[in-house]
């Protein structure tokens, strides 16, 4: 803690200046770059115009700005893949809370794109936390479609979408069922019929559907042409292994048809399937309960298990409280590398499921969740081994761009640091 | 589709979970005595516990570093128990002779894990609308029904509590849709066929009571009282003015409940978010002459931490819940920490099938967020948040909660540092009983429901 105090005062010389991309180095760090590899000790990073440049161990050859981080860990910014970052600030409010649209005419149509709010509490708590990235999208519930997901970062500039449009969602299984009329059969019969409404290229320029003719809008079906084409991925919510099967099937009748599997809860039945289709599985974490019957054979081992058949596993920040969790639930996959019987992960690929895997399948590869040359310069220094409960960033860059990490968690923590009001009462202190 | 949990209750108000459901003093109405209902004609308690313990051998715990839940740390330390009870904890010294040794270096000690708020059996999993059993949503006050009467004892999640959790006693409250839900019931965490045979001896009842948006919310939705907060507590008094009334002639069970309550011998445990509303509680108990045991999701606890030392009420918590609805937005990791600069009683709770998995991780994150502020907590203290004090809010702390001569073997040992995520429970014991052992598949119990199902004793 002591060499972080000096850390942080160092960080504080050196860059209290503006909120513009910055080049420096960072020296003497614990680097984990995300791709899967085992941390580096007494590594450095370069961060050039907002972007990573070099990263290695021992002292690199650099006029740069240094920051000495006195062996602290230092990795790229966490990626949270299917979250609602920026779409709510109290879930229970429901005029603060934009994931439903229950009522409206449209869904696959949706783009949550124009509503994100970079200023909400949601993502400044979260921005604090590491996470850097966030892939975003609405619930399905007038369809079992959900709408177009985007790609945001957490910056504190009004710019939050990185790409828009990034993921079309659909929800199969138990509860695409209940939305499609009550059973699964229903959301076959919808998806089949919707994609090949757009496979026809009607949609978008012809009148001549007739209104009963499927359950979708124009605009859905034309929001949904790019799937068809596998232009842009579809999320499948899907957790029972026989629906697995049958969400890879899909592939024989629709072959340009880019899939993610989420949620796969019992994708450990299916894994070499999985593997062989190469379709990559955005997993709920630490899910061991028989929650519903669809996920009856839900085990913590279930991602182990995954990666080890080849599977391209990404953790899924739905599946928990909070995205900022994902750390956590990252490290307790490695604890399973203890426990005979249970299948967990390496350090290195518990990081990469919460880094670089969720970036590469939102389609920012080699861009987002990695600290490697051309990478965007998303920059985390901990305070602590960041898979370890407790451990939080001090320094957090976004684009090379030094972070503020106060939000109202953080003020309200300053306003309680004692009960004082012998002077004035608690709404003065600010 | 249960990962969306958060939102799903944010916005449809789901029956379980988490939006509707919800320091070093004693508890004064600490209890061994078991009391229950006035007794029938034969003399005997309703529905009493048939828990036993299951055989167990002599064991010695040696080498490990001990926590023994009330802030004592020994560093290769040893532990001793036979017949269900500890014999002794110490150092190295201690002798061993008749006793199974088991080599615990580089691994620790603790007592069993205690979850002071949960659902299992009330709501268990599979989460499906025949197994909601958490609410008696149809008054907003039924202090009449007992919690008791609604726990599946085939509830996988009693599994996953114990064998990932290491948790071994654990109450179980109604839910809080109402302002006085009912009884709880305190379970010793061992596989049974009924609830009676998992009902922990000599425990005494809480009541459950909740404050703020969630009674108001489903009354209110209603059309009857209370559609407010002013409401909630009109409603609440002259619930307690009618309950003083009562002279025991014609039995009611609801009365009986909250006249055990009056008595002292029935433990409050008031589900309440926001800091204000705490002290309103606060102050009715003192009008109405009863006692608040426990605050539970006390969210805004850190702004009352020297109320609540005053009143002697525990805050039972979450290390990072928050946002999730409008009472929870002041929610902050520090919580737990400013409660105890202030001298407060803390106490991690889940309110969760899956984070009663992980209470141990959750006061881990709630010591790191302290220790940021400049306030370090010892480990062996932090311990005690999911231990010791669970059970002293519970009534149980002269019988569990620590390790301590002639106490309950309720013993979890580690296979690291439990506060740390790379750490799991390796082997459990309740009663000195091995309920739970990483290193033998067949020591992990599987409910009725898991058989011969996909998954079946896989290690989960």
């Amino acid at each position: 803690m002591k060499a972080l105090a000096t850390l942080l005062a160092s960080a504080a010389i050196a860059f209290a200046a503006p909120a513009t991309a910055q080049s420096f180095v960072v020296t003497n760090a614990t680097v984990a770059s995300g791709d899967g590899s085992e941390p580096i000790e007494s590594g450095y990073v370069v961060v050039e115009n907002g972007k990573v440049s070099a990263i290695g161990s021992g002292t690199p050859a650099s006029n740069l700005p240094a920051i000495d981080a006195n062996g602290a860990w230092v990795t790229p910014g966490i990626f949270a893949t299917v979250t609602s970052l920026g779409l709510w600030d109290v879930g229970a409010v429901s005029e603060s809370n934009d994931t439903r649209a229950g009522g409206a005419p449209f869904s696959a149509a949706l783009d949550v794109a124009p509503v994100i709010n970079p200023s909400s509490q949601h993502i400044l708590v979260h921005r604090a936390s590491g996470i850097t990235r966030a892939a975003t999208v609405t619930l399905p519930s007038s369809s079992i479609f959900g709408g177009q997901g985007a790609v945001i970062d957490l910056g504190a500039d009004p710019d939050a979408v990185t790409q828009a449009r990034a993921f079309q969602v659909v929800a199969l299984g138990e509860y695409g069922g209940r939305i499609a009329g009550g059973s699964r059969v229903a959301t076959h019969t919808l998806l089949r019929a919707a994609l090949r409404e757009a496979s026809a290229n009607r949609a978008a320029t012809s009148a001549d559907i007739r209104s009963d003719d499927v359950l979708l809008t124009r605009f859905d079906a034309a929001a949904l042409a790019p799937v068809a084409r596998g232009e842009q991925p579809l999320y499948v919510y899907v957790e029972r292994a026989s629906d697995i099967r049958s969400t890879l099937a899909l592939k024989s009748e629709f072959p340009r048809l880019d899939l993610v599997l989420v949620g796969a809860s019992e994708g450990w039945l299916v894994a070499s399937e999985i593997a062989a289709a190469g379709v990559p599985v955005i997993a709920d974490g630490l899910d061991d309960l028989p929650a519903n019957f669809e996920e009856l054979a839900a085990t913590q081992s279930n991602i182990g298990r995954m990666v080890k058949a080849g599977v391209r596993v990404a953790l899924n920040a739905a599946a928990m409280q909070n995205p900022r969790n994902l750390n956590q639930y990252a490290g307790n996959l490695v604890a399973l590398t203890r426990m005979p019987g249970a299948d967990g992960l390496t350090w290195g690929q518990a990081f990469a499921a919460i880094t670089s895997v969720p970036a590469a399948i939102s389609g920012m590869g080699d861009k987002a969740g990695v600290l490697a040359p051309g990478a965007v310069g998303d920059l985390v220094i901990w305070d602590g081994d960041p898979l370890e409960v407790g451990s939080m960033p001090v320094k957090v860059y976004i684009d090379g761009i030094d972070q503020p990490l106060d939000n109202h968690q953080s003020r309200l923590k300053e306003r309680y640091r004692d009960l004082d009001e012998s002077d004035l009462p608690k709404g003065y202190d600010w | 589709m249960k990962k969306y949990t958060l939102l799903a209750c944010a916005a449809a108000f789901a029956v379980a979970g988490c939006s509707t459901t919800g320091g070093s003093s004693d508890v004064a109405s600490a209890s061994t005595k078991d009391w229950t209902a006035p007794v029938g004609k034969d003399g005997n308690a309703p529905f009493p516990s048939t828990y036993s313990p299951y055989p167990g051998r002599p064991t010695a715990l040696v080498g490990a570093t001990v926590f023994d839940g009330r802030g004592g740390r020994i560093d290769n330390g040893t532990v001793l128990f036979r017949d269900g009870k500890v014999v002794a904890v110490g150092d190295a010294s201690l002798a061993t002779d008749g006793y199974d040794r088991i080599d615990g270096s580089g691994k620790f000690v603790t007592p069993g894990v205690i979850d002071i708020h949960s659902h299992l059996g009330d709501y268990p999993t599979p989460s499906v609308q025949a197994h909601s059993d958490g609410n008696e949503a149809t008054s907003p006050m039924t202090p009449e029904v007992w919690a008791e009467h609604s726990v599946w004892p085939q509830d996988p999640g009693f599994t996953r509590a114990l064998a990932n959790g290491g948790v071994t006693s654990l109450q179980i409250l109604p839910g809080s849709a109402n302002l006085t839900g009912g009884r709880s019931v305190t379970l010793k965490n061992v596989s049974a066929r009924t609830v009676q045979g998992m009902k922990f001896p000599g425990a005494p009842y809480g009541m459950k009571m909740a404050c703020g948006e969630n009674p108001k919310r489903v009354y209110g939705g209603k059309g009857r009282a209370p559609s407010t907060r002013m409401g909630n507590f009109a409603v609440n008094r002259q619930m307690w003015l009618d309950a003083q009334a009562y002279d025991g002639k014609k039995r009611d069970l609801g009365k009986e409940t909250l006249n055990g309550v009056l008595d002292g011998e029935i433990l409050v445990h008031n589900h309440c978010y926001r800091a204000d509303e705490m002290a309103l509680v606060m102050d009715m108990a003192k009008e109405m002459g009863y006692k608040v045991t426990a605050f539970h999701h006390a969210v805004e606890a850190y702004k009352i931490g020297d109320l609540l030392k005053e009143n002697d009420v525990c805050s039972a918590i979450w290390a990072d819940w928050y946002g999730f609805k409008m009472e929870a937005y002041d929610g902050i990791l520090e919580n737990a920490a400013l409660l105890r600069q202030a001298g407060a009683c803390v106490v991690i709770h889940s309110d969760d099938e899956n984070g009663i998995q992980r209470l141990n991780q959750e006061a881990a994150k709630a010591q790191a967020a302290g220790l940021r502020l400049g306030i370090d907590i010892p480990d062996a203290e932090v311990v005690g948040w999911f231990t010791h004090n669970a059970a002293k809010a519970m009534g149980i702390a002269d019988m569990t909660g620590s390790l301590e001569t002639g106490k309950m073997a309720d013993v979890v040992l580690w296979n690291g540092d439990p506060l740390s995520v790379y750490s799991r429970p390796e082997k459990v014991w309740v009663d000195g009983a091995l309920m739970f052992d990483a290193m033998d598949r067949k020591r992990r119990p599987v409910s009725d429901f898991e058989l011969g199902q996909p998954g079946e004793g896989d290690v989960k």
